[in-house]
């Protein structure tokens, strides 16, 4: 076991990790943070996604040993109170969700996305971009709306 | 319209979203119960064999491990297989070969992927490592994977069906079917495959159980479309415990599509271990390699259709036979998938007088096959809509026009297939999706396709299909183990806001919106006024849960009768407030108001006078403001609709893009104009999937799943839907008589209508007349070189 510390939506936590253990489980069981989501074992549908260090991964495959001293963002630390992100606002706007399963780790990669290409974002550019992102219900059509509009109030 | 702004009609924004967006959602694997342990499944890792021993002595010894459990422990118990819900007769009278299917494999396993034994321990990795301790001694029997193949293989999957064949069954005229092929002017016949898919739920299935030894009762928390007959069958065929000592909650969940209607072995399983590790919850939650295993797929099915049209260009018959794969066992609902869901729908949009459909189930050593997404109506389509457009070609006529010469243009309508079509208007959708598609500048844009290296084609498919799910008795006759009603509970607070309880579940569907938008439009209340209560046994009394597009026209249909009955009652308490006849009690926009007077009351005032009883005789009127309805459809509603598909092909790589989309549906009338075109582009993204990217292969010498992950099967990514601009929807509009809403299912219409346009459009494109999905790169240049030396 390794002690581990780090900072998830700008509280420090700390804990007892197996070397072993991903920073997806530490996050939704050691924290108790469920919005994070696991939806495959092989880093491809990013329900995952969360933000390290300001940057977009998968905690699905980042070890949490990995992230000893890191800032790390979550589908939680968005909003500022009642305040939603302007992202998550998008999403509910455009009907950018239906089971809402991936949707926080959508949510997170699009902010990534626009912060790297700027609010002009192309949809060609998004559409590239979220190919590691899965979602079985929308057909993608209102999240690439979402994304583009929420990029504009980001 | 009581209020235009959260009513009936309105694009109104979820209300389910907040906690959605903000990662508060609650699914199965984000519930943690006190003392849980976890569970982990132990899979066959052959595709048909013997088990001829078991030896957990090791694993039991492993760190962590609380119990471990194998087939002949439930057999012990007598814990009840299970079982397939639907029963179908076959031609010659005969009853379905229904093989047993423990929750535990006992003596054989059927595929890879079937559980053998179950692991429980303090966490996860314990088990998962405990079970690699477990020594199972096999005795590897040939196998079978390919349908077409099953019934002439020398494996048989069961004992009780020798040539593997569940059922052979048939509907329609045969007789009268062959005399119209044989004065037919022109027969197109087709080999037509419909691939297995693997329905992908982002949430993979997960369940906690636990028995409580105070009460002797167990709960249950799992992720089900439909947990009230999640219990029923856990309670009368597993005979776990009466209902009343059962209680099934299905949280949020995270999509289904069908995948998540069947009762699992190891949701049971779960339950029923508890007890045995002394009543400590135990948990379990699949990874997405056991998805890939051990969920039911959908399709695969192998066809050889006909078509006959006589000298007019009118179609006269229809001769199909089918070959379905169910799989290594009958899954909850696999039976009426290939039979009542699909035969009943090949008289398609068009007036066809002589049908006749014969269908071979069969075992195959895979996964289960069931319901997904369409379940048989999608298979239907394809099968009509590939004919069709292909009959077209052949007679050189335009697809369209030749679609149109045999629309069914009068209603009632009966086919020759069961199916007795209320309302539609075929036509109109045509006509919008040909303006909407610029069906007429085709030429041009093909031109400019080919300016760029691209072959263009376009692709219709003017489906119909039947849901609503459905008539009790009318099902009940052809088969079906229950009724498929549904029902409704409102209850009034004494401040007016109020609870709708509601059988069906939401898992997507935004049911905690649109149905409370009835009730704001019902009652005159805000909808924020209004919860939504589902999915949890103990609460609801008892459903029928949400599949085949019931949701709206079957669930909503209970509440509107419910809520009549709460005005009925409101409306007596309001008379005796305002001392007025209850005749002359008018209720609008949440007001309630006496005839000819300025007498008025809001529905919120009602509600509490309900409660207080101050101001109306009780043993007159009953205090308290709550009523409930079931309700049983009249009819299947039929949605129906025109879709028109644009591809352009590469030359070089054979790699097909949908360059234009443009759905045209009529779903009556429309609760929430922006869920219903959600819900088309999610199907519409489901069946380009299954027209381009997807399909479960398993190796045919092995019996291996080939496409086990993410990485081998291939899922509908952002780029592979058309451009914003390029997917237009659009809405004509027939009410559907047989509800007061006036409205028809839309939950399945995408996936349903967009695989044959999308492959009408490709074969239009490279100029080849038979394709197989999914039309890959691979598929599509192999077409199209074999094209090129046919023609050398």
């Amino acid at each position: 076991m390794s002690a581990v510390k780090m900072k998830i939506n700008g509280k420090a936590v700390s804990g007892e990790v197996e070397s072993r253990t991903l920073l997806v489980e530490f996050i939704r069981e050691h924290q108790g943070l469920t919005g994070t989501h696991v939806g495959c074992d092989t880093s491809q549908c990013g329900a995952c996604v969360v933000h390290v260090n300001g940057k977009a991964i998968k905690s699905c495959t980042t070890l949490a040993v990995a992230c000893e001293g890191a800032d790390v963002t979550t589908i939680e630390g968005l909003a500022k109170g009642t305040d939603l992100h302007a992202m998550q606002a998008a999403f509910k706007e455009h009907h950018g969700l239906q089971c809402g399963f991936c949707t926080p780790g959508m949510i997170m990669s699009a902010i990534d996305i626009v912060k790297r290409n700027g609010k002009n974002v192309s949809e060609d550019v998004i559409r590239r971009e979220l190919s590691g992102n899965i979602c079985r219900c929308t057909g993608y059509h209102n999240i690439v709306k979402a994304v583009q509009a929420g990029a504009q109030n980001m | 319209m009581a209020d235009t702004n959260t009513g009936v009609g309105a694009s109104v924004r979820r209300k389910e979203d907040l906690r959605f967006i903000t990662g508060k959602g609650n699914y199965t694997d984000d519930i943690n119960l006190k003392d849980q342990t976890y569970a982990y499944f132990l899979r066959s890792p052959h595709a048909h064999a013997t088990i001829k021993s078991i030896n957990t002595a090791k694993a039991k010894k492993m760190p962590g491990v609380v119990g471990i459990f194998v087939g002949e422990d439930v057999a012990k118990d007598k814990l009840g297989g299970l079982i397939c819900g639907w029963g179908i007769t076959s031609k010659d009278g005969s009853g379905m070969k229904a093989g047993p299917h423990p929750v535990l494999a006992q003596g054989k396993v059927r595929y890879v992927g079937d559980h053998v034994a179950v692991v429980i321990a303090e966490t996860k990795e314990q088990a998962k490592s405990a079970a690699q301790a477990i020594v199972v001694s096999y005795g590897v029997l040939p196998h079978v994977i390919d349908a077409a193949k099953a019934m002439k293989s020398k494996a048989q999957v069961h004992e009780v069906a020798s040539d593997n064949r569940v059922f052979n069954w048939s509907l329609g005229n045969e007789e009268a079917t062959n005399a119209a092929f044989k004065n037919a002017a022109h027969v197109t016949s087709m080999d037509i495959v419909n691939n297995r898919l693997v329905p992908n739920a982002m949430e993979t299935r997960a369940a906690i159980g636990s028995y409580e030894n105070g009460t002797e009762s167990y709960t249950l928390y799992t992720t089900s479309q439909n947990p009230h007959v999640a219990r029923l069958v856990i309670s009368a065929f597993h005979g776990l415990a009466p209902e009343h000592k059962l209680r099934v909650i299905a949280p949020d969940v995270g999509g289904g599509f069908g995948s998540k209607i069947f009762i699992y072995a190891e949701e049971v399983v779960c339950a029923w271990a508890s007890k045995h590790i002394g009543g400590r919850p135990i948990k379990w939650t699949g990874d997405r390699s056991e998805a890939f295993l051990a969920d039911a797929h959908g399709r695969d099915h192998v066809t050889k259709a006909e078509m006959a049209i006589d000298a007019s260009g009118k179609i006269t018959g229809m001769r199909v036979h089918t070959i379905a794969a169910m799989g290594a066992y009958l899954s909850t609902f696999s039976a009426a998938v290939p039979t009542y869901l699909y035969g009943t729908l090949l008289s398609g949009q068009y007036n066809i007088p002589n049908i006749y459909v014969e269908v071979d189930a069969v075992y195959t050593n895979t996964a289960p096959v069931d319901a997904y997404r369409g379940a048989g109506r999608p298979e239907a389509t394809y099968v009509v809509e590939r004919l069709v457009e292909t009959a077209a070609r052949e007679l050189k006529q335009d697809p369209a026009e030749f679609r149109r010469k045999n629309f069914v243009t009068s209603f009632p309508h009966q086919t020759p297939v069961i199916m007795c079509y209320d309302t539609g208007d075929y036509a109109a959708a045509l006509d919008k999706a040909l303006e909407m598609s610029d069906y007429k500048n085709f030429s041009k844009r093909k031109a400019e396709s080919a300016k760029n290296g691209k072959l263009r084609g376009v692709g219709f498919s003017a489906y119909i299909e039947a849901c609503g799910i459905a008539p009790s008795a009318a099902v009940g006759s052809l088969g079906a183990g229950v009724g498929l009603w549904e029902s409704a509970e409102v209850r009034v607070n004494p401040i007016g806001t109020v609870e709708i309880l509601t059988g069906s579940h939401s898992h997507g569907q935004g049911h905690e919106t649109t149905f409370a938008q009835l009730v704001s439009t019902k009652l005159g209340v805000d909808i924020n006024s209004v919860s939504i209560v589902h999915g949890d046994t103990d609460k609801v009394q008892m459903g029928m849960g949400t599949y085949g597009s019931r949701s709206g026209a079957v669930g909503m249909h209970a509440i509107s009768k419910a809520l009549d009955k709460i005005e009925a009652k409101a409306k007596r308490v309001a008379a005796a407030c305002m001392e007025s006849s209850v005749d002359d009690i008018e209720f609008k926009d949440g007001t309630f108001t006496v005839k000819g007077t300025d007498k008025k009351m809001a529905f919120g005032e009602v509600a509490l006078q309900a409660y207080l009883g101050h101001k109306f005789n009780t043993s007159e009127i009953e205090i308290g403001l709550k009523e409930s309805a079931f309700h049983d459809p009249a009819n299947f509603v039929f949605p129906a609709g025109v879709h028109i598909c644009e591809v352009e092909v590469d030359m070089d790589t054979g790699l097909t893009k949908v360059a234009d989309y443009t759905a045209v549906d009529d779903f009556g009338n429309l609760i929430n104009p922006m869920i219903v075109e959600g819900q088309v582009q999610g199907g519409v993204a489901q069946g380009i999937g299954q027209a381009l990217l997807e399909g479960a292969i398993y190796d045919e010498d092995s019996g291996q799943l080939l496409t086990g992950s993410f990485m081998d099967y291939n899922m509908p990514r952002a780029a592979n839907m058309p451009h914003i601009e390029n997917f237009r929807l659009g809405f004509t509009c027939t009410p559907c008589p047989t509800n007061p809403m006036g409205i028809k299912g839309c939950g399945e219409a995408g996936a349903i209508a967009a695989p044959p346009a999308v492959m009408n459009a490709i074969t239009d494109a490279i100029g080849v007349r038979d394709l197989p999905m999914p039309a890959t790169p691979l598929t599509v240049w192999t077409a199209m070189q074999s094209m090129k030396k046919a023609a050398e």
